[in-house]
Parts: C-alpha cells; structure tokens; sequence
C-alpha cells in the first residue's frame, strides 16, 4: 500500500493530481485508490491537498496516515504536511517554489523545475501535469499507460495534446534523473 | 423490471459518493429532484441537476428544506421516483414532511449525507450522529427503512435499493451516508441497465370509482395511483380511512398506525440485510455501520493478529436493525464492540437487543474525524475480557499514547 500527499495551493490543479492518479491506479492498472481532497475556507489560494492511497488490496482506512510519497508544490504546503512523511518516504518538490530543510530520515529528495516548464510549454496551469509525469517515473506507483490513458478523460478535450506533452515532459525529466542516479552522478536527488 | 438504460451511465468511473448517489438515483429511475443546497450533500444536486436534461427529469432548487421535501412527495403521487438529499441541519428541517411522507406512505428516497452536529456543527466534516434522529425524527409512531454506505460503488448500489424498498413497501427510505463517504473518490462500477433490477410501482389494476388509496394488500401495503390519471383520490396527514378522508376517533388511529408500523415490523425479514464474517466462535463481534465499518475491519485484522477471536457484523440495512440476529449472537459471543462516529445511538439499539447477557462496549467519536483503529483494537482487547457483561453500555477509557 502506498499513501501519496499532494500539497499546493489552491488553483494549481493539486486536487485535479489526486483524481488522475486515483483514476489511473484503479481504472487502468487494475489496483484499488481512494482519494480524499481537503474541503474549506483554504480551498482557493491558500494551502491545498490531495491524499491518494493506492493498493493491491481493498483500501480500508481511507486517509494518508505516514505517506509514501509526498509530492510539494508551494512553500507553505511543504511547510504543512512534510512532517508527516515517512523516514523512507520520497519528497517530490517544484523546485523553485519550494525551498525544503534539510533532509532527515532516508527521506529521498527529487526536485523538478515544473512550473518553469510548463511555462516553457506556453501554460503555467499544466505544471501540475509536469510534476504527474515526474512523479510517475520517480514513484513507479502508476504506470505511464495508464496516466496516459487517464489524463485524457479529466482535462478539457482541447487541452490534451498540451497536457499529455507536460505529462511527458516531466516523465522524461524523471527517467533522465534516475538514470545519473543509477550511473553514481547523482543529479538534483538528495540536493539541498 | 429492468432498469430504463436513458439514466444508466455504464461503465467503470472515478467518482465521490455525492456523484455516486446521483447516478445510482438516475439509474432508479429518479425523474425528480428537489433539495436545497448544503455542505457536504451539495455534489449529489450539482451532479442530478447537470444530468436531469439529458434523461428528462426535472430538478428544482427550492426555497429551503421544508419546500424540498414537500415538492418530493408532490412528485411522488405524480408518478415519478423522486428524492432530496441534505445534511445536518437540513435534516433537522426535513422532520416534519418524513412524518407527512410516513402517513402518506409515498415512496420518495433521501439521501443524508452527515456531517458533525448539534446545530451547523462541523459543514465540511463527518459524523454519525444522525442514526436516531433518522427512526425518530418526526413526531408520532412510524417506521422507517435506512441504508447506511461505506464506499462510492455502495453508495450507487444502496441508492437503487432505497429506491426499491421504498416503492416495495411504500415508504420513505433514507440513504445515510457520511462526508467521509460522500467525499472519497474511488472506484464506481455502473453495470448495464439490464443487469440493474428496479422494483416497479405497485399500480391499483381495479374500477376507477373503487380505488381506496388506504387499503392494503395481504402484505399491509397499498397499491398506488398517479394524481391526473383519471382516479379520483384524497390524501392527508390527519389520521385518514381507507378512502383518505379524515376520521378523528382511537379506532381509525389504532388501525391506520398499527399498519404503518407493522407493514415494516412484519416484514422486517425480508428488509433487514447485513454482512457477517467469522461470527461463529468469536469471543467479541464488531458492529458497525457507513464509514466506521471500513475503520474498524483495520482493527479486526490487528486484533487477530494477536489470537484474539472476533467476527464482524456489518449492518447494510440499519432500520429496521437486526434484531433477531443480535438476540441470536448475543447468547454465543462474550462481547459486542461498537465503534460509530457519535456518543452513543445505534449501540443502545445493541444493548436493548443483547438483554445482559453480552457486554456491550462503545468505542465513540464526536465527529470532524474517522476513529484511529488502534483505539477500536484496544477496546476490543479489554472486551474480550467480557468483564463487562449485564453493566449496560459500556466504554473503556482510552489507550494513553506515548
């Protein structure tokens, strides 16, 4: 079972991550997910999150308790929730959005300029999509066929070819960093 | 009857508990909707009222609470499957037309999706603390059938039976979720519309000139008319006769509640439904209901993990509750364990029906949050004891945490 926390602030599509990795893990890869979405006066603007559990099992408590994966996208929803990531946790950040303390634990660190790039692409909203493909090269809890099968279905129809590039965009980031990882020139993991 | 393919929406989708109880009521056969918008229910009328165009229903946002379930019942008597949903204080507003739903014995579905209490409470967080006031909410005697969800798919699965039941026995039938379910997001299988059974309003069949809309069948339930179909009828919430009309004496009130109540109390058999695993030689039986049911399988597996034998009870159907089967349980079994998100309500209905001889212990939350299993585990380590036993409900102290 893994516990993965998106954290950001409202308006980046933080909830929007959490219900297309929820709907790839279940629909397309076959596994169990239930997503939970932080509900309040913080939605718009203020910190935001989305928990997702994926499973091969049933999911039986359906909150994030010690996640997996914690995924960052603004300064103060790392601020927020990184506490609760677990000492072998992996920490996903936008790297010029969040500037994380030192590392404690074996918690793994994987830094990705996704804003910066999606802004490349010509939209800063998909930077979300960016940090999706990140994530799914870096995690391996989804698989890329079935993101890319997701993404399709919860982006509006004239923005999918836009939002399928970020998504590849990031992944391929990803593949690349833990390519020098395995090689020993440990690129931008564990940076800080 | 086959349920009509216009409002099913087949296919595997990833959807909350709101959406899913949206589209389990349009794949009813749900035509009308009318409701007044409140947190966390508000999805299943944005859902209902985004897909009402395309299977030709009809969706109103009324003034308030009271209009909403006025308008349902309205609906109701003309023919359509109808339904509201609410939460919290809507709830409480809902009351009076429950009654009037009861005494009208009108077929209508709603959907409370819980949040924290008393008053306006916890709007964005769950809760349970609506069980009682769901079997005893409106003034006078009557019986009501509820349906309590753990999961999305459920949530759609358990709409449609709500809507069965309701026209089976004609009846109110609340759907009692909680935020927790109406907000997660999960998987939701919609199978084909000719997989979906649908119960169909039972039709009056005779003359015109001889309907009575009060007298029932063998089974203590009447058949029904659609309001502008050509029969003549009356229906009000003064105690009425078989015809509708109003008589005010203790005979006509000792025949007409007798019924409404025994309609259901008689058939309970048929209605109650719950889910048992491992109940035969356990030493403690966890009951539980809605989202708490899920919460505490996680404590089960810990507890038997350390040799400790317990069952589950999980009630599907909560009214009418099982009675027959706790009665049964509560002569093997040296405890009961009941975890539910208030300080104490279905769990009495547990004692009641363990008569002294099972200890009955709660494990109770106010709301805002689901249980932590380990506080459930640790009741039912001290349970297992069965110390307890003829002490009324009881709850342990919790675990201290380090």
């Amino acid at each position: 079972m893994i516990e993965i926390r998106f954290a950001g602030y409202g308006g980046q599509g933080i909830i929007r991550s959490g219900i297309i990795i929820g709907k790839a893990a279940s629909l397309y890869d076959d596994k169990f997910a239930t997503m939970n979405q932080s509900f309040g006066p913080e939605a718009r603007g203020g910190a935001c999150s989305a928990q997702v559990i994926v499973s091969d099992d049933r999911v039986l408590y359906p909150y994030v308790t010690v996640p997996n994966v914690m995924v960052a996208m603004s300064q103060e929803g790392y601020s927020k929730y990184e506490p609760e990531l677990g000492d072998e946790g992996l920490l996903l950040i936008d790297e010029d959005l969040v500037r994380p303390k030192p590392l404690r634990g074996n918690i793994k660190l994987y830094s990705v300029p996704a804003t910066r790039f999606a802004e490349e692409l010509g939209n800063r909203i998909i930077a979300n999509v960016v940090m999706l493909g990140f994530f799914t090269a870096i995690s391996e809890v989804v698989t890329v066929e079935a993101m890319k099968k997701a993404i399709p279905t919860l982006v509006p129809s004239r923005f999918v070819e836009l939002n399928l590039k970020a998504f590849d965009k990031g992944y391929e980031y990803g593949l690349e960093l833990r390519g020098k990882e395995k090689r020993g020139k440990a690129g931008t993991a564990g940076r800080c | 009857m086959k349920a009509d393919p216009k409002g099913v929406l087949t296919g595997s989708h990833f959807l909350d508990g709101d959406h899913a109880c949206a589209e389990g009521a349009l794949a009813a056969g749900c035509r009308f909707f009318g409701g007044y918008p409140i947190t966390p229910s508000t999805e299943v009328a944005e859902r209902f009222s985004q897909r009402c165009p395309l299977v030709e229903a009809i969706f109103i946002q009324m003034e308030d609470e009271l209009g909403s379930l006025a308008a349902v019942i309205g609906a109701a008597w003309t023919g359509r499957k109808a339904m509201t949903v609410t939460s919290g204080p809507g709830f409480s507003l809902m009351m009076e037309h429950i009654g009037l739903a009861a005494m009208l014995e009108t077929p209508l579905v709603l959907a409370n999706v819980q949040r924290g209490g008393p008053s306006t409470g916890l709007p964005t967080l769950t809760g349970q603390a609506d069980m009682m006031q769901a079997r005893w909410g409106s003034h006078g005697d009557y019986e009501i059938i509820a349906v309590s969800p753990n999961s999305p798919q459920e949530t759609f699965d358990f709409t449609i039976k709500a809507f069965n039941l309701s026209e089976r026995y004609r009846v109110p039938v609340l759907v009692m979720l909680d935020e927790c379910v109406g907000h997660m997001t999960e998987k939701v299988v919609i199978p084909p519309a000719d997989e979906i059974e649908i119960e169909p309003r039972r039709y009056y069949k005779g003359p015109k000139d001889k309907y009575l809309p009060f007298k029932p069948d063998k089974d203590l339930v009447p058949p029904m008319v659609d309001a502008g179909s050509g029969t003549r009828f009356h229906v009000t919430g003064l105690t009425h006769d078989y015809r509708g009309y109003p008589v005010m004496s203790a005979d006509c009130q000792e025949e007409l509640v007798r019924r409404l109540v025994n309609k259901i109390r008689k058939n309970a058999d048929h209605i109650v439904e719950y889910e048992e695993e491992q109940t035969d030689g356990a030493d403690v039986v966890v009951i539980s209901y809605g989202i708490t049911s899920r919460v505490a399988l996680r404590a089960v597996d810990l507890a038997r993990q350390e040799g400790i034998k317990v069952g589950i009870l999980r009630l599907i159907v909560v009214w009418p509750f099982p009675e027959k089967r706790i009665r049964e349980l509560a002569g093997k079994v040296k405890a009961f364990v009941m975890p539910e998100i208030n300080y104490g309500q279905m769990v009495l209905e547990v004692d009641r029906c363990a008569c002294g001889r099972a200890e009955v212990a709660l494990v109770p939350h106010g709301g805002g949050w689901v249980h932590d299993p380990e506080d459930i585990l640790h009741t039912i380590r001290q349970a297992a004891k069965g110390k307890g036993v003829g002490k009324g409900v009881i709850e342990y102290p919790r675990k201290k945490r380090g």
